[in-house]
């Protein structure tokens, strides 16, 4: 619990405040406000980015009309840069429906349910050494742990819409969501039982004094690519949609959500993306050390000076920035290009395929661990 | 879920743990107006009951009503995707009732015309069912080829989607002076993009995985359904009317049966039905490039009869659409106004098989099984 | 197979059932006849019509017979034949084939919509394309338009249609 405390001294330093509790209140307001606003800015610009890419996969040009600051519409990347806006300014402005046989409580909390899940996760997420809201000493553990509270929230969702479809939606995706989880942990435990800590600063320092870690042996490099696949299948996206298939289940869980609660899931499906992809810059990637220092050799040492130039707190956020736009792009590419999954082949592909490979990875990196 | 369960399995409707789930009419993957009466165990298919009719615009009776030149553009209107087959094989029908004898450059137009059609109508098949199985990207490179024909026939007769251009003993308008070459370019093009099609969907191992078995249908259990066209002839069973019984003039072109071969899975599965559509916009490529270079000059409007008249008599023409075999029904009285039209349906007959294929396999399958028949519900419903 | 030689062999199999329409190579058949004529030609080796191609129902006018048609194909000898039935207008019965060809069961189900033709040992006889509570069969030339359907008045001035 770093962070949050030393904002706590620092505002009691500043403000002219007595009451403790309220500056604790205003300690932890500021790191929400911040998580919510990059929760949002992320979704802003990763729908914008997605229409792109998509767009461009497509022959097609994408959003290319609305223009805001100064900027013109046209036939540019940046053509249709306001377009993302105008749909949240729609999203926030349009009606509230809840069907008149859903069940109206449950059907207002579960939006918020699935939204907590990635929201609570941003706390353990570091953009750097010390840029975190809060460095738990079991960061990796607390991911894996609040990331499927979003499970409860579907499950709510789909049962509270009245609808079989969306009901179809919520069970394809709790059981997509709970298999696909122990292959993402088992990965992750590879790390784990090399670094020896749960804590991300402690995974990227070993990085930085060996090399990075999915070049650490051949079975990281495996672990790598069964994360990556995944957590592909745990944000439900394409060839792993099955949960919202709109071929089949028009929108699955999400069907009978309109206005700013089905904002809060675009938001969180989003929020999803980028929390797996900077953990898999974190864990597998080198964090925030440079692409000079894949590989750590002793006789290969670059100089130090050169070194600090291109990891220090400047430039270390903008190497996780650039990696998980990597990874993001790459699950983007994916989707504009993979027909979809069954969901027989889906759970085949996770217990028969990822988690004997992962289960085995575990085996095999301990006893790397042990002769070398 | 489901409030009637109980009523329903004490009423027998359902058995066991069964749940009755309604697909349609407004579902994306429906291909239209349709709605599916679907007897789920949990992802498990057990029976599938279409019910039509959504799109029911009462064909056949306006056609009692209306003279022979005016049902042309109501056959427009039925199989929407495919609308120059329509007014072909009407027109065809009619032409043979009053027994007119087409100019040679009549026959090779329509010819380039309807093969041009088959290729934007399979482009939609292809597309859609890629859309089907989940991807979206195939869809809109099909849809950015497809606009390249229509383009074609706005350039020939001014519209996009509902031509209106055959007409008894002649074309609506003769061929625009370089549309030979246009279509030229366009094939050279398209020639190069169906490689890309393959490389992106024909070959992917998830869409082999999604439709290699699945939704199989043997020869004859197809043939004893009345499947046609591509659909049959991925069973194996080499019909097709171009070739068994030449209309127009099919018989002077040199061109293929495609017949599928069970490559990835069963003879007769998706995959088999969708890539007999890819096959045979070879097949329709050879047979324009044919006819393009051998097309003679002639009047179009020569043949067009002052009145359609056609004598008492009725006569039952089939006609090789895009879907399968199209007839017509048509019964003369000697009026102006035909006293029957009856149109066979192939997309109608491809549906009833839809059980037949779907029972057994999941929800997922009854869409992909759905988009590999590539039914029209304009076309069904009439 | 040309269409005299098939004939030939249908009287043969069949005696006075079958009769033929004047100037035409149509063959007409008796409703009572009709479910083992109708075996006969999937089932005979030398007619195999193997694919039912088109069934049409038509009306001679008011007050005359009710006609059921059907085009047949054979995929394997690669002949074609058309077969009528006229039935009576107040009580139309033919005898269902939907047992021999599958694709029959929905192309009678239309002929029932539309005509009111009701086919015997169909196994679901019910209207396809019209919704079920639709009264009358609107391909007959005697029919009138409803004045009403489901209680909503049906417009019968149609000068803004045009």
């Amino acid at each position: 619990m770093t962070s949050v405390n030393n904002l706590f001294e620092f505002i009691k330093g500043i403000a002219p405040i007595e009451d403790t509790a309220i500056i604790w209140v205003i300690a932890v307001a500021i790191p929400a406000l911040i998580v919510f606003l990059v929760m949002a800015v992320n979704a802003l610009i990763a729908v914008y980015f997605e229409r792109k890419v998509s767009a461009f996969m497509q022959d097609r040009l994408g959003p290319m009309e609305v223009g805001i600051f100064g900027f013109k519409g046209g036939r540019k990347f940046w053509g249709g840069i306001g377009q993302t806006l105008a749909d949240a300014i729609k999203l926030l402005t349009k009606e509230d429906i809840i069907p008149a046989d859903a069940d109206r409580k449950v059907m207002i909390f579960a939006p918020f349910f699935i939204f907590l899940a990635p929201f609570l996760t941003f706390i353990a997420l570091p953009l750097y050494e010390n840029v975190i809201v809060s460095n738990f000493n079991i960061g990796i553990l607390y991911i894996l742990a609040v990331s499927s509270v979003g499970v409860i929230g579907v499950i709510l969702a789909g049962w509270a819409s009245n609808n079989k479809w969306s009901v179809y939606g919520a069970m394809r995706a709790a059981a997509q969501m709970i298999s696909y989880e122990i292959p993402i942990a088992l990965s992750l435990m590879l790390a784990i039982i090399v670094v020896g800590s749960l804590q991300i600063n402690d995974i990227v320092q070993w990085q930085a004094d060996n090399r990075w870690f999915i070049l650490h042996s051949p079975f990281a490099f495996i672990a790598f690519f069964i994360y990556f696949v995944s957590v592909v299948a745990e944000t439900n996206r394409t060839p792993f949609d099955i949960p919202e298939a709109e071929s089949e289940l028009v929108a699955g869980w999400m069907t009978e959500f309109s206005g700013f609660r089905w904002a809060l899931f675009f938001l969180s499906e989003y929020a999803n993306m980028l929390i797996v992809s900077v953990v898999a810059t974190m864990v597998f990637l080198g964090g925030w050390l440079s692409p000079f220092e894949i590989v750590n050799m002793p006789g290969f040492d670059l100089p130090q000076p050169f070194l600090a130039f291109f990891t220090n707190s400047v430039t270390g956020p903008m190497w996780v920035l650039l990696k998980v736009s990597f990874l993001i792009f790459v699950m983007m590419w994916f989707r504009w290009t993979f027909p979809r999954l069954r969901v027989d082949q889906l759970m085949y592909l996770c217990w028969k395929v990822f988690i004997p490979f992962a289960l085995a990875n575990v085996v095999f990196v301990s006893i790397w661990e042990l002769i070398f | 879920m489901g409030m009637n369960t109980e009523y329903l399995k004490e009423l027998g409707i359902i058995k066991g743990d069964e749940m009755i789930l309604n697909m349609g009419p407004q579902h994306p993957s429906t291909h239209g107006v349709l709605r599916l009466k679907i007897h789920t165990d949990g992802e498990i298919i057990s029976y599938i009951e279409p019910h039509l009719g959504y799109l029911h615009r009462c064909f056949e009776k306006h056609c009692e009503n209306l003279s022979y030149e005016q049902c042309i553009p109501y056959t427009d209107r039925c199989d929407y995707l495919a609308a120059m087959h329509m007014n072909h094989g009407f027109v065809m029908g009619v032409e043979k009732l009053m027994g007119i004898e087409l100019p040679e450059r009549v026959e090779y137009i329509r010819i380039i015309i309807a093969e041009l059609q088959r290729i934007a109508s399979h482009l939609m098949a292809v597309g859609t069912f890629g859309l089907d199985v989940g991807g979206i990207t195939p869809f809109t490179w099909c849809f950015r080829d497809r606009e390249r024909v229509l383009d074609l026939f706005e350039y020939l007769c001014g519209a996009r989607l509902l031509y209106n251009y055959m007409w008894v003993g002649g074309v609506s308008h003769d061929l625009p002076k370089d549309f030979i070459k246009r279509t030229t370019e366009f094939l050279d093009y398209f020639e190069t993009q169906i490689p890309e099609y393959n490389q992106i969907l024909t070959g992917n191992k998830i869409f082999i995985e999604r439709t290699a078995d699945v939704g199989v249908i043997p020869a004859d259990v197809a043939l004893n359904y009345g499947l046609t066209g591509p659909n049959l002839r991925a069973s194996g069973h080499s019909y097709d009317l171009r070739k068994e019984e030449p209309y127009s003039i099919y018989d002077r072109f040199d061109f293929d049966v495609v017949v599928g071969e069970g490559t990835h899975g069963t003879l007769g599965d998706c995959w088999d039905r969708y890539y007999v559509r890819i096959l045979e916009m070879y097949e329709s490529i050879k047979i324009i490039r044919q006819a393009m270079a051998d097309i003679p000059n002639g009047d179009v409007h020569e043949a067009i009869p002052k009145k359609v008249k056609p004598l008492k008599g009725d006569i039952y023409t089939r006609y090789e659409s895009a879907r399968g075999e199209l007839g017509f029904y048509i019964k003369s009285n000697g009026k102006n106004i035909p006293s029957r039209v009856k149109m066979r349906s192939p997309a109608f007959a491809s549906l009833s098989a839809l059980n037949e294929m779907a029972e057994g396999w999941m929800m997922s399958d009854v869409i992909t099984i759905l988009g590999s028949l590539d039914i029209v519900l304009g076309e069904i419903d009439r | 197979m040309d269409f005299n030689n098939i004939k030939k062999l249908l009287s043969t199999n069949h005696g006075e059932a079958i009769s033929v329409l004047e100037d035409t190579e149509i063959i007409l058949v008796p409703a009572e006849k009709w479910s083992e004529i109708a075996k006969d030609l999937k089932e005979n080796k030398d007619l195999t019509f193997d694919y039912l191609s088109c069934i049409t129902g038509y009306d001679n006018g008011a007050g005359k017979s009710i006609g059921v048609a059907y085009n047949f194909y054979s995929m394997a000898k690669k002949h074609s034949l058309e077969i009528r039935i006229e039935v009576d207008r107040e009580n139309p019965e033919v005898p269902s084939v939907e047992k021999i060809w599958r694709t029959a069961d929905w192309m009678e189900r239309e002929v029932y919509d539309m005509y009111g033709v009701s086919f015997k040992d169909h196994w679901d006889l019910r209207r396809i394309l019209l919704p079920s509570d639709w009264d009358g069969f609107p391909l007959r030339k005697d029919y009138k338009e409803p004045d009403y359907y489901n209680g909503m008045p049906v417009p019968k001035d149609k000068s803004y249609w045009e």
